[in-house]
This record gives structure tokens, C-alpha cells and sequence, in this order.
């Protein structure tokens, strides 16, 4: 089948500003979006930009907004998507070349949720127990990939960036809600703050958004509800 | 190009697991900076799947001896016992520390890691498949390379994100400095150092279909070939059995341990004829070619160049009962639909958005991907690089993880022995770097310590020659996938070489469009396709020159394991002029004497 393939091209070093460059391509329904950039990028013009590298959806690389909604370029195939393509780079990130955003935002919020497993107690010997209950607790936020997609489809994040953000609001719940962590309070306090989970206006955007299906309007709810009642359950 | 220069006491050159546990241990004790040329959470340690392998015996008796037996075995002999046996003994105790850290693994119904089947894992006294394999869903790469990075986080480790190490400098043969490129500004950063540690992971992108990253193109070991060292043991690749047809995306072997079988054109279970113990568990080399061999046979599905896996609770269950597979508790082996969804979400993901399918109703078709490189930079168990045969240290150089050749997977790796791999010896690495730099002062920094990197990257990016890199990389890919893989002949290899070195005669006069400074991956991937005919070159070198047939290397002229005149590891060197040499180095043998394996 033939496809359009209309690309966001921004190189800050040499254009005024943006524009988009049309690519007509030969594709097969079962093409992912990336399996056109890369082909685009091979053959037609080098200089296309993006960042991209497992190409399976597992490393969180290449998000970018396909038809006005933000994707992973290799989790989304021609047949889902139709035979005109728009490319452009998630929105409310500086735009660094082309389809790259600068990430440095992203992870500067998830870094203030204090991502990371906390327990002081002297480990056992052997493995903490837990529960396949409690473990079942907070797998869903155990899924996240850091791509963005989320965060960047959130009205609320494009009008202040100030904001944490649905990404590291679930990375702040895959701790809270882990019965091994200890410091569930001290999240749940800086998630209380003014760029916290109050600002979430509860669009559903970023559950929409995430490739790997995770619940997140849930998971902030239940953030949320912590927050009020003092209780994890 | 700007230089901007940095001082450091351990540099880590890689963020997949045995970067960030190497790291984790480093900033410990010495001033560390981890360089990577993607955000480390990208690593491709992320999409290990089934799980981790430790005997720690959670659901049934197991003992890491016999850990390191299967290993050693499933290493068709080649891999050293010595390094075998200090990561099946250390395996306990490090996958605590991964569930200390926070790595939520699946859990038993008393609170403890769950662990399930694998191919080659087995219980010693009955050749029977064993539950070892400690698991997190079937993301337990994903969740281990988030710990890590988190833990990094916490303490503080200083990190270079999307910067690519170009260049290792020396001086009198100590390691003097790491050089790297900026991919934001295209900056060149001189990192002096005491020592430095690689963990830059794989290089299956020489293949056409491949379960690795686009990024996996063995930039490191090609650096460290340019300077003279010596790459160990190249021609052994494994090619995993289970990849998505033409995709490669990797279906984990998970799978067939959760009771999923293989099943040819005819509707058999073919692997009954191959490995009759162990039958679909059996290691990857041999389901590999089994595979190979169905489809030359024209029992592929079809007539074409693909088996099914199959996965169905119905086809489960038929084929449990028939092998009279039972429960821990002794029940007979009966899986729901709702339990294989609970224990494989991602793969089912993957069949339904790349396949159309749902693995529930429908067989998922699969080949084998180029997944793993067993070989790599030859090092001591204390993952001190070596430059030559008499395991002579390079001062100050380390590495761990697949890069490295330590030996233990020798000729096969074993299903979830990367990532205990990459935990017990990124942690040595981490360890003895810092304790070497505690006693060591900072190498004198060659006047010309640039000169390498800036040679390279101007070539590409003023070559007026007009070959184009994506040409150049589809037919190197076309020709290891023909002649380099499965199954090969002096004939094919001879092939291939010919094939690579015109490529890499090609290859000096590519051009590029991309002239700018900033995020230039168009010269990158030039540079990187540069580093994977070094490679490939190595590789099939490396098949060419042993005449044997052992573990992933099958040579069909040469169709028998030879161990009075190849149990013994190959060190290749090439020169800048191209000229290459071998070496060789004994395999240390602890326990086991080598001998016929059977599954």
C-alpha cells in the first residue's frame, strides 16, 4: 500500500522554524510507524532525527504524537494508524532536533518522587516476604517505561511544566504501594505539594496515552485517596 | 570539534545491568561516572523476559552445584568451570540482594521468589526440568534495570547520558582515558581515569533478524580491537530458538517452561526426537537447529522457514499429561487461560500488536534470532581485561556482561544466565575497578588523545565517496544471516568474508547528508556500521578457523565436537592493516570432564 508520511523537521543550529517534510512510501499494513522513519531516514534523508532503539516497546524511546496522539513509533503499525501519517515530537518538551525533545524535565520530576525502593531495616537473610496479594498491589505501575507518552499528553503538564505529571506520579505509586517500602509517608508528602497530584484534572489523557496499558488515572486516584484517608489499602 | 576534559577515579562505559550494578558498587569507594549512549533506562537489559536463574530452591529441591553443572553443560564444555562455579554459588545470595534493592519478583503463595522452568536447567538426579528461573512476570529485565538505575539514583552517581565512547587512550599499556562524542552538541569529552569498565552489552545487529536493539552494534569490542587487544571465543553467537517470524522480537523461553511446545508442519511436537529427556527444554543451540532442521526437511509451516510455538492451555495440558508433569504438591500440571495471562502479559502483547493474534487461540509463528554473543573481551574472574593468552592484565581495564568473555557461557549460554551474568560480575567489576583505583594514580594523558575519534568522524562526515551506510549494513546483515549463523561451511565463511572485507573496502568512501553538530545520529549510525564490519570480520574469522562443531558453532564439514584439538577458547587480533592472528587459551576444568551431551 502507499502511504503519506508527513514529518515534523526542526533543526534549531540551521532553520527559522519548523516545518514538515512529505514522504511518499511503499508500505505493508503490518509496518510499524518507525519501519517508515527508519526507511525514510536509509534511503531518502539521512538527516531525520529521532531517537529510537529496541523497536518492540520496551525501552520507552521513541515516543512522538502519530495523528495527533502520542504512540511509540514501533509499537504502532501503518494498518492501526491509516495511509496519511503525521510524525511530530510529544508536546511541552523543548523540541531539540526534529522529532528528540529535550527529556531532562521529564526525568527531573520523576527524580523528585524519590523513585526508589526504601527499607532500613537490616535485610534478612534470605528475601523479604511478601505477600502474591500484596505483590499484585502495585504491578500495574511496575510496567512503566519512562517514555513520556503519558506526561506529554497531559493538558495540565502543557500548561505548566511545573508539574509533576502522570510518569512520575505512577513511579511514586509503584513504591507507595510496594508493603516492603518504607517511605510511602515522605512520597506521599511531596505528592501533596502544589505541582503534586492535586493539579490532576482527572482527563484521562495519559491512561489513553500509555502503551503499556497501565491504569494511570486509577493509580493517581489511589495516590490521591492515600493522601486523604492516611491509608494504603 | 570543542574537547572539554573530566577526571575521574572509575569511568563505567554502558547502563544495562552490569554498568549500573558495576556502578552501584564504584561510587561506593570511588569518584564514578557512568557513560551511555542511551538514557540508561533504554538498555537492552530491559527486555530480558523469563527471569533470573538461581538455585535457590523456592518450590523444589535444587542446589547451585548442579546449577554449574548445567551450565558448564549447556556450555558444550568450553565455558571455564572455575567462573562457572563462583556465579552458580554467588546466584542465592545476589538475587536477595536484587529483592533487598526492591526488584519485585513474583511471589509463591508463602511470600517467597517464585521461580519456574527453563531450557537446560535441571534437577542433577533426574535429568528432569527444575523450577529455577526467579521471575517478575516476563519483564524481570525490565524491572531489574529500573532498580538499578533507581539505586544509582539514590546515591548520587554522576551520569553522561547519549554520549558515545569512541575511544579507549592508553599509556605504557595503562588505561590513560575514555574519550567520548556528545550526541546534544557533538562536543568531544576526555575522560581521564584511573580505570574504566565496559558493559556496552551485545552486537546482534550484525544479523538480520535479531531479538536485539537497534543500538546493540559492538561499538566497544571494535574499539578495543583497533587498540590491539584481543576479542575471545567471536564465533560462538547464539541464535535463540523462539523469535517472532521475520520481527525477531524474542519470545522468552518462559514460554515452553510454562508448558508451551513447538510443533512442526505436520502438527508434531518434533522436539520428542531431538532431546527426548528434556524435549522443548533442551538448551537454545540444540532447539535451534532442530528448527533449522525441520525447515530444511520442509516441515516448516506451510513449506516456509517458520514452526509454531503453541502456548493454548488445551495443547499445555495435553502435552503435560502426556510427559506426566505434575505440581509441586504432586498434582497433575493443568494451566488456565487466566494463569498464562497473569505469568506472560508482555508476550501476549507483543503476538497481538505485531502478529495480529491472540496466543490464547492461535499458535504464534516463530524462527531463530541472532540474540546473544557468548564471546567478547577476554577477561580474568576478576573481569580484569587480558591482552593475550598468558592472561596478561590490561592495567586498569575491566569488563562484565555480555561484552566480556569471562568464560562462562563458553560454546551455549543457558536461559537466565545473562542477567545473573550481568549482576554477579558487573558487581566484581565495580569492586575491584575501585579498589585498583584506590591504589593507582592517574595515567599521563597522550598529547593525541583525540586524534582517533576526530579522525574517524571527519572521515564519515566529509567522505565524498558516495556509498551509503544503510546499503553497506543490508548487505553485511544479508550475508552473516546466509552464511554466518546456524548452521555453516568453509565454504559459506569464505563467502562471507570476501563479502565483508569488499563492504569494508566500501565502506571508507561513505558520505553522509547530516552536516550538523547537534543530535547527528545519521553519523553515529555511520560510525557504529564501521564498528560491526570490525566485528563481523572477527566473527567469521572465528567460525572459519574452528574446525569443529560445538554448542551454537555448528560447522556442517566439521560436524563433531573435536575435543582433543579444540577444547580450548580462540583469542583473535586484526591489525590495522587488516592482518588478523590467533591464539589460544585452555578451558579451566574444575569438575566436570566433557562428554557427550544428551537432553
Amino acid at each position: 500500500m502507499k502511504v503519506t508520511l508527513k514529518v515534523f523537521r526542526y533543526n534549531p543550529e540551521t532553520d527559522q522554524r519548523p516545518r514538515y517534510d512529505v514522504f511518499h512510501l511503499e508500505a505493508e499494513p503490518n509496518d510499524r510507524v518507525l519501519d517508515l522513519l527508519e526507511k525514510v531516514k536509509a534511503e531518502l534523508d539521512g538527516s531525520l532525527s529521532y531517537r529510537r532503539s529496541c523497536a518492540h516497546g520496551i525501552c520507552g524511546s521513541d515516543a512522538m504524537r502519530i495523528n495527533g496522539r502520542n504512540r511509540l513509533a514501533c509499537k504502532t503499525l501503518v494498518k492501526d494508524v491509516g495511509t496519511t501519517i503525521v510524525v511530530e515530537p510529544i508536546l511541552g518538551l523543548p523540541v531539540l532536533k526534529d522529532l528528540i525533545v529535550d527529556m531532562e524535565p521529564f526525568f527531573e520530576s520523576y527524580r523528585k518522587v524519590m523513585p526508589w525502593f526504601i527499607n532500613t531495616d537490616p535485610p534478612p537473610e534470605k528475601e523479604r516476604l511478601q505477600s502474591p496479594e500484596e505483590r499484585e498491589r502495585f504491578d500495574d505501575t511496575t510496567k512503566c517505561i519512562l517514555c513520556a507518552a503519558c506526561t506529554t499528553s497531559c493538558p495540565v503538564f502543557w500548561a505548566d511544566g511545573s508539574y509533576f505529571g502522570p510518569a512520575a506520579i505512577v513511579n511514586a505509586h509503584r513504591f507507595i504501594f510496594d508493603s516492603r517500602d518504607q517511605a510511602a509517608a515522605e512520597r506521599l508528602a511531596i505528592l501533596a505539594q502544589e505541582e503534586g497530584v492535586w493539579r490532576c484534572r482527572t482527563s484521562f489523557n495519559c491512561t489513553e496515552a500509555c502503551p503499556r496499558e497501565i491504569q494511570i488515572t486509577k493509580a493517581i486516584a489511589e495516590v490521591k485517596r492515600a493522601i486523604l484517608t492516611g491509608r494504603l489499602d | 570539534m570543542q574537547v572539554h576534559t573530566h577526571t575521574y577515579d572509575v569511568v563505567v562505559i554502558g547502563a544495562g545491568g552490569a554498568g549500573l550494578m558495576a556502578a552501584l558498587y564504584a561510587s561506593k569507594k570511588a569518584k564514578t561516572a557512568v557513560i551511555s549512549k542511551l538514557y540508561p533506562t533504554r538498555s537492552h537489559t530491559g527486555a530480558a523476559q523469563g527471569g533470573i536463574g538461581a538455585a535457590l530452591g523456592n518450590l523444589e529441591e535444587d542446589h547451585p552445584e548442579w546449577h554449574a553443572f548445567d551450565t558448564a553443560k549447556g556450555s558444550d564444555y568450553l565455558g571455564d568451570q572455575d567462573a562457572i562455579e563462583f556465579m552458580c554459588y554467588q546466584a542465592p545470595e545476589i538475587v536477595y540482594e536484587l529483592e533487598h534493592m526492591g526488584v519485585p519478583f513474583d511471589r509463591t503463595s508463602d511470600g517467597r521468589i517464585m521461580q519456574r522452568r527453563f531450557g537446560g536447567h535441571t534437577n542433577n538426579k533426574t535429568g528432569k526440568p527444575v523450577r529455577r528461573a526467579c521471575h517478575a512476570a516476563d519483564r524481570t529485565g525490565h524491572m531489574i534495570l529500573q532498580t538499578l538505575y533507581q539505586q544509582n539514583l539514590r546515591q548520587g552517581t554522576h551520569f553522561f547520558n547519549e554520549f558515545y565512547v569512541t575511544d579507549i587512550v592508553f599509556h605504557e599499556g595503562r588505561v590513560a582515558a575514555v574519550v567520548a562524542y556528545e550526541l546534544a552538541t557533538g562536543d568531544l569529552h576526555v575522560f581521564r581515569t584511573k580505570a574504566a569498565i565496559i558493559a556496552t552489552g551485545g552486537f546482534g545487529q550484525l544479523w538480520e533478524v535479531t531479538s536485539n536493539a537497534k543500538t546493540l552494534t559492538g561499538d566497544l569490542p571494535a574499539v578495543v580491537l583497533r587498540r590491539g587487544l584481543p576479542l575471545e571465543d567471536m564465533e560462538f553467537f547464539q541464535f535463540h530458538p523462539t523469535g517472532i517470524y521475520k520481527l525477531g522480537i524474542l519470545i522468552t523461553e518462559g514460554v515452553r517452561g510454562e508448558g508451551g511446545v513447538l510443533i512442526n508442519d505436520l502438527g508434531e511436537r518434533f522436539m520428542d526426537k531431538y532431546a527426548p529427556t528434556v524435549k522443548d527444554l533442551a538448551s537454545r543451540d540444540v532447539v535451534s537447529r532442530a528448527i533449522y532442521i525441520e525447515v530444511r526437511e520442509g516441515r516448516g509451516i506451510g513449506g516456509g522457514k517458520y514452526v509454531y510455538l503453541d502456548v493454548r492451555p488445551e495443547t499445555v495440558n495435553k502435552y503435560a499429561a502426556l510427559d506426566g508433569r505434575t505440581r509441586p504438591d504432586g498434582s497433575p500440571y493443568v494451566v488456565t487461560k487466566e494463569e498464562l495471562l497473569a505469568k506472560l502479559p508482555d508476550i501476549i502483547d507483543f503476538c497481538k500488536t505485531y502478529l495480529g493474534i491472540d496466543p490464547m487461540e492461535e499458535p504464534i509463528p516463530v524462527q531463530p534470532t541472532a540474540h546473544y554473543a557468548m564471546g567478547g573481551i577476554p577477561t580474568t574472574l576478576k573481569t580484569e581485561v587480558i591482552r593475550d593468552e598468558h592472561n596478561t592484565v590490561v592495567p586498569g581495564l575491566y569488563a562484565a556482561g555480555e561484552v566480556a568473555c569471562v568464560s562462562v557461557h563458553g560454546a551455549n549460554r543457558l536461559g537466565t544466565n545473562s542477567l545473573l551474568d550481568i549482576v554477579v560480575f558487573g558487581k566484581v567489576a565495580g569492586k575491584e575497578a575501585a579498589e585498583y583505583a584506590k591504589h593507582a594514580d592517574l595515567a599521563s594523558l597522550p598529547a593525541d588523545a583525540t586524534d582517533l575519534t576526530r579522525d574517524q568522524l571527519e572521515r564519515l562526515r566529509h567522505g565524498t565517496g558516495g556509498e551509503r551506510v544503510a546499503d553497506i549494513v543490508a548487505e553485511m546483515k544479508a550475508v552473516m544471516t546466509e552464511h554466518v549463523s546456524v548452521f555453516r561451511t568453509e565454504e559459506g565463511l569464505t563467502e562471507a568474508l570476501e563479502k565483508i572485507r569488499e563492504l569494508k573496502e566500501r565502506y571508507r568512501r561513505v558520505s553522509i547528508t547530516d552536516k550538523s553538530a547537534r543530535y547527528n545520529l545519521e553519523l553515529m549510525e555511520a560510525w557504529e556500521a564501521g564498528n560491526m564490519l570490525d566485528l563481523a570480520e572477527a566473527v567469521t574469522l572465528s567460525a572459519l578457523n574452528r574446525r569443529e562443531s560445538r554448542g551454537a558453532h555448528w560447522r556442517e564439514d566439521y560436524p563433531k565436537r573435536d575435543d582433543e584439538n579444540w577444547l580450548k577458547h580462540t583469542l583473535i587480533w586484526i591489525d590495522e592493516e587488516g592482518k588478523h592472528r590467533f591464539a589460544y587459551k585452555p578451558v579451566v576444568i574444575t569438575k566436570w570432564q566433557p562428554k557427550e551431551r544428551e537432553y
